[in-house]
């Protein structure tokens, strides 16, 4: 019988880091910020039906970055919660803290216990209402879960975007001026993105219940230009 | 709740009320007493007119020979394009509908698009074939599903019977006690392509004849304010006609009808 190795545990979480922040390292990135009328996501994707962005409920986004498969298995998890609540409860208790906190938990679990590590970034956004404050909550691949008041950034290179993205941020500031700012940040100093290149959704209020809208590319052209 | 994950052969797919059972909840639509006097929902229908569809139902809601609810809703959005009405068993069958609106966005956001109108149908057909084993036991609910079909851009009406059998309806149809006399009035005043107005018109009439003809239609309220609902189903989706709307065309109804001595006199108004 052949022993395993011994790896000091220190080794074994540096590694699976490296390996989940490599991993999403190799996909796109996504801002997310609150505007004077609601929630923009905005993320670098060329995919026109492979989306980052999806409706998870009625004041409920989801948003994820790195490898489409895994996240996009965390979104419909997240739907089935929260439709699952929302009917056995009321619509009304369905909250984006809840949510997050299972995405952190499953995270971290599998970040610990698995072979390998997620290799996804979520976010999860709440458009707030009454008493409920709006919300972002960012969970990292480890599980590790923080809440936004303002925007957040997720992705391989969230840094140089975080930086230019605080910058450019006002605080009630209008959706055009938001996308803006957005698309300029993903595209850092040295590229200029095309609104074929991005996915755009937000959470506003005045449509009715569902609170989650796309905005396609000929609106965001017709945005952008008008 | 724990975060509903799923092994690739275990997966309930875009399916709610599949959702629903692998959870152990699958029973929540079956709650029910034994021995209970149930409420009774009563007249509702659907008619085709340029736009797409309409859909009305009165606000009675009876239990035995008494009225148990006297401004229940009987008409809802199913999604954005389409609506569902139902008559029968009240309780049930607002439970049902609560699913099926459910089951229909649940899967829009699931698989990234919505079903076809033909899909939503069939969906209902489901579910109330499920109901059946209730159904024999006294609590039937029938639907009448009717929605805007954008790949035809044409308004469409399905009616079921309780076994789930659902079919697909021409121009008009009813269900529900006052079914009957509804029917016949829409029959008399129905033709191609009705204005959004002349077909508001039509409901109101039917839904004021089967009150009349029916004791367990709710007419026009005028004592409490309390009128049927009316709703629109067009490119534009789901559309509730305004209540002073509503009010003012049944105010008018009953004083042209106070005019004639309860009678239409002479033609159809």
């Amino acid at each position: 019988m052949t022993m395993p190795y011994y790896v000091a545990p220190e080794q074994v979480m540096k590694d699976r880091a490296e390996y989940a922040q490599k991993g999403i390292a190799r996909g796109r990135s996504l801002v997310a910020t609150v505007f004077d009328k609601g929630i923009l996501l905005v993320a670098e994707n060329p995919s026109k039906t492979l989306h980052k962005i999806s409706e998870i409920y009625d004041r409920v986004a989801f948003a994820g970055v790195g490898k489409y498969n895994e996240y996009d298995q965390l979104r419909v998890a997240g739907v089935r919660h929260a439709d699952t609540k929302g009917f056995a409860y009321s619509r009304e208790d369905v909250d984006a803290r809840s949510l997050a906190n299972l995405y952190a938990q499953y995270l971290g679990q599998v970040f610990t216990h698995e072979m390998k590590p997620l290799e996804v970034e979520i976010l999860v956004a709440e458009l707030g209402a009454g008493p409920r404050p709006t919300q972002l909550f960012h969970v990292a691949y480890e599980g590790t879960i923080t809440d936004e008041e303002h925007f957040a950034v997720l992705g391989g290179e969230a840094e140089p975007i975080r930086e230019q993205f605080a910058q450019s941020y006002v605080d009630g500031w209008t959706l055009l001026e938001a996308i803006r700012a957005a698309i300029a940040a993903l595209a850092g100093p040295d590229r200029t993105l095309e609104p074929e290149q991005v996915e755009v959704a937000v959470l506003t209020d005045g449509h009715g219940r569902r609170t989650f809208r796309r905005i396609e590319d000929q609106d965001l052209t017709e945005l952008l230009e008008g | 709740m724990a975060l509903p994950l799923f092994d690739p052969t275990e997966d309930p797919g875009p399916s709610f009320t599949a959702l629903l059972s692998r959870e152990g909840m699958g029973d929540l639509r079956q709650i029910q007493d034994h021995g209970i006097t149930q409420a009774h929902g009563t007249t509702v229908l659907a008619i085709r007119y340029a736009d797409g569809v309409i859909m009305a139902g009165d606000r009675r809601a009876t239990e035995g020979h008494s009225i148990a609810h006297r401004s229940m809703e009987k008409v809802f959005p199913a999604d954005r394009y389409s609506a569902v009405a139902i008559a029968g068993s009240a309780g049930m069958a607002v439970e049902m509908v609560r699913l099926f609106q459910v089951q229909l966005e649940h899967y829009e956001k699931v698989e990234g698009v919505t079903l076809s109108l033909e899909g939503k149908a069939n969906q209902l057909a489901q579910m109330v074939r499920a109901h059946l084993p209730m159904a024999m036991q006294g609590f039937v609910v029938v639907p009448l599903f009717c929605g805007f079909d954008i790949a035809r851009s044409t308004g469409r009406i399905f009616t079921y019977d309780p076994a789930g059998g659902h079919y697909e309806e021409t121009d008009f149809q009813t269900t529900g006690s006052g079914g009957r006399d509804a029917r016949q009035t829409i029959k008399l005043g129905y033709r191609e392509n009705l204005s959004r107005s002349e077909a508001i018109e039509l409901a109101v009439l039917s839904l004021y004849e089967a009150a009349d003809g029916d004791s367990a239609t709710g007419g026009p309220d005028l004592v409490r304010g309390i009128f049927p609902i009316i709703a629109t189903v067009t490119a534009e989706g789901y559309d509730r006609v305004p209540d002073d709307e509503i009010a003012e065309r049944f105010t008018e109804a009953v004083e042209r009808r106070r005019s004639t001595g309860g009678d239409a006199g002479g033609t159809l108004r």
